[in-house]
């Protein structure tokens, strides 16, 4: 195959049915079985970010955009809890699926494909960033930093955010050579995302090329953005950019995970 | 059992497999007929696995062809994969959930209700003898059980072609005969089954044909006893090693092949039982005995006593 056809292949478009959600089904089914233990980190965690940071470190930062530090940063943890889920679930959690627990091999022997295991387990780390994200929006709603009721927006675009970022998951989960690699996303690519996305200080602070940089390579930086003006009811044009960003990148890493899975499990 | 491929259920013609420049299958042909039990043997990386996924369409082919029920592998994998139940040769059982729920949730991307699901699988833990396990996680099985519920999810979509890749592989014989027992039913029922096994006495008992493959490329093919016969004989004879009848049965019998595996030698001769009663007659020594000849006799004969690496 030259270069060239090599990147197309990227983008063929995969064969799916309602199959993928049998799939879906197989890790919903797993999560419920534990229920409780799984809702307790996703609501333990922001507890520690919101009185650890918002109170806290509060106490010695100026208002943000107008607005008090802990209401500033509250919608932008719910934002990265989209993000933290999805990924951790299409990375580590979709590896041992793969590697260690074969679970693959076993499904794409029954009339569902492969391509449609892949798509389930994006689908699925969506949904895990759906269930995490909507626990920390109770929390902050709790705490009073919900001006809006826009806010009621914020679950359904969980959802799309998370298929983005299962999605970069997958794409990592497709070339890495084992389990220890993913290191370097998350050491490399997400730790700096949670930090320059405008999570804890507004982007606008940045030096213009890091601005620049985050906008383009960091999806966190929309989510935030549309997280946090729903949560305060902060509606602007500006807005659009954000959403565009994430419904054009969604489908092509969406995409894109599933034929490089695909190249790498097919041999 | 016909030999007839154009009305065999699965054909296979000039199949290919290659990884890379390795070549794991290189273009056989064969065909299985429906409703019997084929054996795919041969040594350890023979490709025995790679020429079975192939089969369940999970591997795609470098070249050649492959019909299952009249369908390409290549175009139709949907409606294959739903008529086939595979045992794997890896541990693939979700280690997730219990026994009885890896059938339900196998069954589920089957299209199978649950309500159908859970009656097949109180059917399988009872057939199989695993009915005190049905709630344990997979985890907290011995390795023998696993092969067992892997059977049984092999089985919970009533497959019209069974694949069996070392079924009794790490079972113990009470285990092993069960399998066995269900394999001849199932059988009956005409079920077609496909089996690799490195058990030759497994092989001999339950297939009505089979192929030696080595190296990915057949070797050998026909009915288990017509091979023994072709290449090793009705019997062979078998003495504890000494040097004195050694030199005797080179020198006396120079067509006679010989060989030495663990202290023995193993006389395979067109007239054993000749031999037999000569050696006794001039050592006058116990322990020579006179045995059926076997599938292992033949299977070692044609693929060497090398280990494969
Ligand atoms: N994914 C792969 N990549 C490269 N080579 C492979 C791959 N899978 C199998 N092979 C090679 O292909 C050959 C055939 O392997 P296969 O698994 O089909 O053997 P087998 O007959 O099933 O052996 P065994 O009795 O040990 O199960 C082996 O040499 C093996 O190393
Ligand atoms: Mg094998």
């Amino acid at each position: 195959m030259n270069e060239k056809a090599y990147v197309i292949s990227i983008f063929n478009l995969p064969k799916l049915s309602y199959r993928m959600w049998l799939v879906w089904r197989r890790n919903f089914d797993v999560f419920m079985k534990t229920y409780l233990v799984n809702f307790i980190p996703p609501l333990v965690e922001p507890l520690f970010y919101l009185v650890g940071l918002g109170y806290g470190l509060g106490g010695f930062v100026q208002p943000q955009e107008g607005l008090r530090y802990i209401a500033f940063i509250a919608p932008a943890l719910v934002a990265v809890s989209m993000m933290y889920s999805s990924f951790f679930e299409c990375t580590y959690a979709s590896f041992i699926r793969m590697y260690y627990q074969k679970t693959f091999n076993a499904i794409i022997a029954t009339p569902v494909n492969l391509e449609e295991v892949i798509a389930g387990e994006i689908l699925w780390g969506a949904t895990k960033s759906f269930i995490n994200s909507s626990i920390m929006l109770v929390v902050v709603l709790i705490f009073g930093l919900i001006t809006s009721p826009l806010f009621l927006l914020i679950p359904p675009l969980s959802f799309l955010i998370g298929i983005l970022f299962a999605s970069i998951a997958m794409c990592f989960t497709a070339i890495i050579p084992n389990i220890d690699s993913f290191n370097y996303p998350s050491f490399l690519y997400i730790t700096p995302m949670f930090i320059l996305s405008g999570t804890f200080f507004t982007i606008t602070g940045l030096p213009q090329p890091i601005q620049i940089f985050a906008k383009i390579f960091f999806p966190l930086t929309h989510a935030v953005a549309l997280s946090r003006a729903l949560a305060l009811g902060r509606i602007n044009s500006s807005l659009l950019f954000n959403l565009g960003w994430i419904l054009i990148a969604a489908p092509v890493f969406f995409i894109a995970a599933i034929n490089l899975m695909k190249r790498r499990l097919i041999k | 059992m016909s030999q007839n491929t154009d009305d065999a259920l699965i054909k296979a013609k000039n199949l290919t497999k290659k990884y890379r420049d390795f070549t794991a299958v290189d273009s056989i042909n064969f065909g299985i007929s429906n409703g019997e039990c084929f054996g795919l043997l041969g040594p350890n990386g023979a490709g025995k696995t790679t020429t079975i996924k192939m089969i369940q369409c999970v591997l795609p082919l470098t070249a050649g062809a492959l019909m299952v029920a009249g369908m390409d592998v290549t175009k139709r994998s949907r409606e294959i994969k739903a008529m086939i139940g595979i045992a794997p040769q890896e541990d693939n059982l979700d280690p997730d959930f219990t026994v009885v729920y890896n059938l339900v949730v196998y069954a589920r991307y089957f299209d199978i209700p649950k309500t159908e699901s859970l009656a097949r699988a109180g059917q399988l833990l009872k057939f199989m003898q695993l009915e005190e396990k049905r709630d344990v996680l997979i985890g907290n099985l011995s390795s023998g059980m696993k092969r067992r519920v892997i059977l049984m999810r092999a089985l919970i979509n009533q497959p019209q072609i069974l694949i069996l890749d070392e079924p009794t592989t790490g079972l113990d014989p009470q285990a092993r005969h069960l399998i066995w027992d269900k394999i001849k039913r199932l059988k009956k029922q005409g079920v077609t089954i496909v089996l690799t096994t490195h058990y030759m006495e497994e092989a001999a008992h339950l297939c009505d044909r089979m192929l030696i493959m080595d190296n990915g490329k057949i070797i050998e093919e026909g009915n288990p006893e017509t091979l023994v016969k072709k290449h090793v004989g009705e019997e062979v004879l078998e003495v504890a090693y000494d040097e004195k009848v050694m030199d005797y049965l080179k020198s006396s019998f120079p067509e006679a092949k010989l060989e030495i595996v663990n202290d023995r030698i193993q006389v395979f001769s067109s007239q054993p039982r000749g031999l037999f009663t000569e050696i006794l007659d001039k050592f006058s020594f116990k322990g020579a005995i006179l045995r059926n000849a076997n599938l292992e006799d033949t299977f070692l004969k044609l693929t060497g006593r090398r280990l494969r690496e």
